[in-house]
């Protein structure tokens, strides 16, 4: 497998102990607020370490409590797209996506390829605060990018873009995967969004997964109380039409 | 004039050493303290603070205990140079220093602080080192705390005066900064000479302060 999350950490209120595993393939966290995905996100991104486990990406291993690896976060190759997007409010979009670039040769190549692929001409000399939702949701994207990641990590991507652009964007970020061909993790507690990105669903709760799965299975089949809870409450699953 | 441009001079000298010291130590302890947590975190913070809330005679009689000729630093010093801090326009500088740094040092680490952890986080996940993410995110989304804090110290360094009389005297042409002069002008009577020096520290002080807020605000 392509990634390979397995760790328990303790955290205020509960432990968290969690174990999956995906391909090169989009995967969706979802569960509710609070449940550990992001938690999740900052482990594998190193931003926080567990108290035990491992959590290996693309046959590199990003921690393991056996062995005492523990990568800082500079050298775990992981494209991070946080919830705000997190843009440098005090550098223009051209700035921001060049920031995690390591080769001055090969920065205006990847720069162009990068602004050819979200499509941010005319923008890149605008500063965070004068580009909508979807701007910023791109030159993000672009930023993550531009340092060739093994893995991409969207915390609630959604969140903060119009409702009207939604379904175009998510689109959007499913052909991104399959043209990478990268695994893309996506955290989210909204069931639309959920159900319609997923390769794979893995449904968190309380610090644990409680079931993991292509998402119709897991709609067909809940293991437990919890999950159909979770997930039934979705008006659209009688008809299964997810044309949104 | 004679009397005024002299200790103009030393006050500008005194204040403007004073400034980069704790330009460079101030920005450095803020970092520091918004940052890291570690053992003995709140007794650093306090020693730091400390000289703002004591009357500074008491600073300055500390400051004589560490640095006079037979102090813990002033001793060996001596011993090794000859040369002593007491009486100097350096010595004048060094509690300046300790008095005007927890100035800078409270408002930059506020500034520090301020700056979203989600830029500092994405600039690690970028790949940035500590030392790279300090120079290209924290130090200009903090730069107009930062640029406050060094102002303010600096009127507070300029305006220094029970630290500096117990440590460097109230030598004319030597350690006599306007602060001193106004006292001893004042004293001996010189109430003109008195008036014009409060004025010249006044226009500076007001002029730094507008200074101070305009970088706050931008």
């Amino acid at each position: 497998m392509d990634v390979s999350v397995s760790f328990r950490k303790d955290l205020e209120g509960f432990p968290m102990d969690v174990s999956w595993e995906s391909g090169k393939e989009i995967v969706v966290l979802f569960g509710p607020s609070g449940a550990g995905k992001s938690m999740t996100f900052r482990a594998i991104a190193g931003l926080t370490s567990p108290e035990e486990g491992r959590i290996s990406v693309g046959g590199k291993t990003f921690y393991d409590s056996k062995s005492g690896i523990d990568l800082p976060p500079q050298q775990r190759e992981v494209g991070f797209l946080f919830q705000h997007y997190a843009l440098f409010p005090h550098m223009n979009a051209r700035e921001n996506i060049l920031y995690g670039h390591s080769d001055p040769k090969r920065a205006e190549e990847d720069l162009a390829e990068m602004i050819g692929l979200f499509q941010l001409h005319g923008l890149e000399y605008r500063y965070p605060k004068e580009l909508s939702g979807g701007q910023k949701q791109r030159v993000a994207l672009a930023r993550a990018l531009m340092r060739k990641p093994k893995i991409l990590l969207l915390d609630e991507p959604l969140s903060a873009i119009d409702l009207s652009v939604r379904r175009a964007i998510r689109n959007e970020l499913k052909s991104l995967q399959k043209r990478l061909s990268i695994p893309m993790i996506i955290v989210t507690h909204d069931l639309g969004e959920a159900l319609t990105m997923a390769d794979r669903l893995i449904v968190y709760n309380r610090g644990s997964v409680i079931q993991a799965g292509p998402p119709m299975e897991i709609m067909d089949h809940p293991v437990d109380e919890t999950v159909s809870e979770l997930v039934g409450s979705f008006p659209l699953h009688a008809g299964r039409t997810f044309s949104f | 004039m004679e009397n005024i441009l002299p200790a103009l001079k030393i006050s500008l000298l005194v204040a403007s050493t004073a400034t980069f010291m704790i330009a460079v130590g101030g920005l450095f302890f803020a970092y520091v303290l918004a940052r890291h947590d570690f053992r003995g975190k709140h007794l650093l913070d306090a020693l730091i603070t400390i000289p703002m809330v004591l009357p500074p005679t008491v600073v300055g009689y500390y400051l004589v205990i560490l640095f006079g000729r037979e102090g813990l630093i002033g001793a060996p010093l001596f011993e090794l140079t000859g040369w002593s801090f007491i009486f100097t326009w350096q010595g004048a500088a060094i509690a300046a220093f300790i008095v005007a740094l927890p100035l800078m040092v409270g408002v930059s680490r506020s500034a520090i602080e301020a700056v979203d952890e989600d830029l500092i986080q994405i600039s690690y996940s970028l790949g940035k080192s500590k030392r790279e993410t300090f120079f290209r995110v924290i130090l200009p989304l903090a730069r107009g705390g930062i640029m406050a804090g060094i102002v303010l110290a600096f009127a507070r360094a300029l305006g220094e005066f029970g630290a500096t009389l117990m440590v460097a005297g109230n030598i004319p042409g030597k350690t006599s900064t306007l602060s001193l002069s106004i006292y001893t002008a004042f004293q001996t009577g010189d109430d003109h000479l008195a008036k014009k020096l409060a004025l010249i520290l006044t226009a500076i002080s007001v002029a730094v302060i507008y200074l101070a807020s305009k970088w706050t605000r931008s």
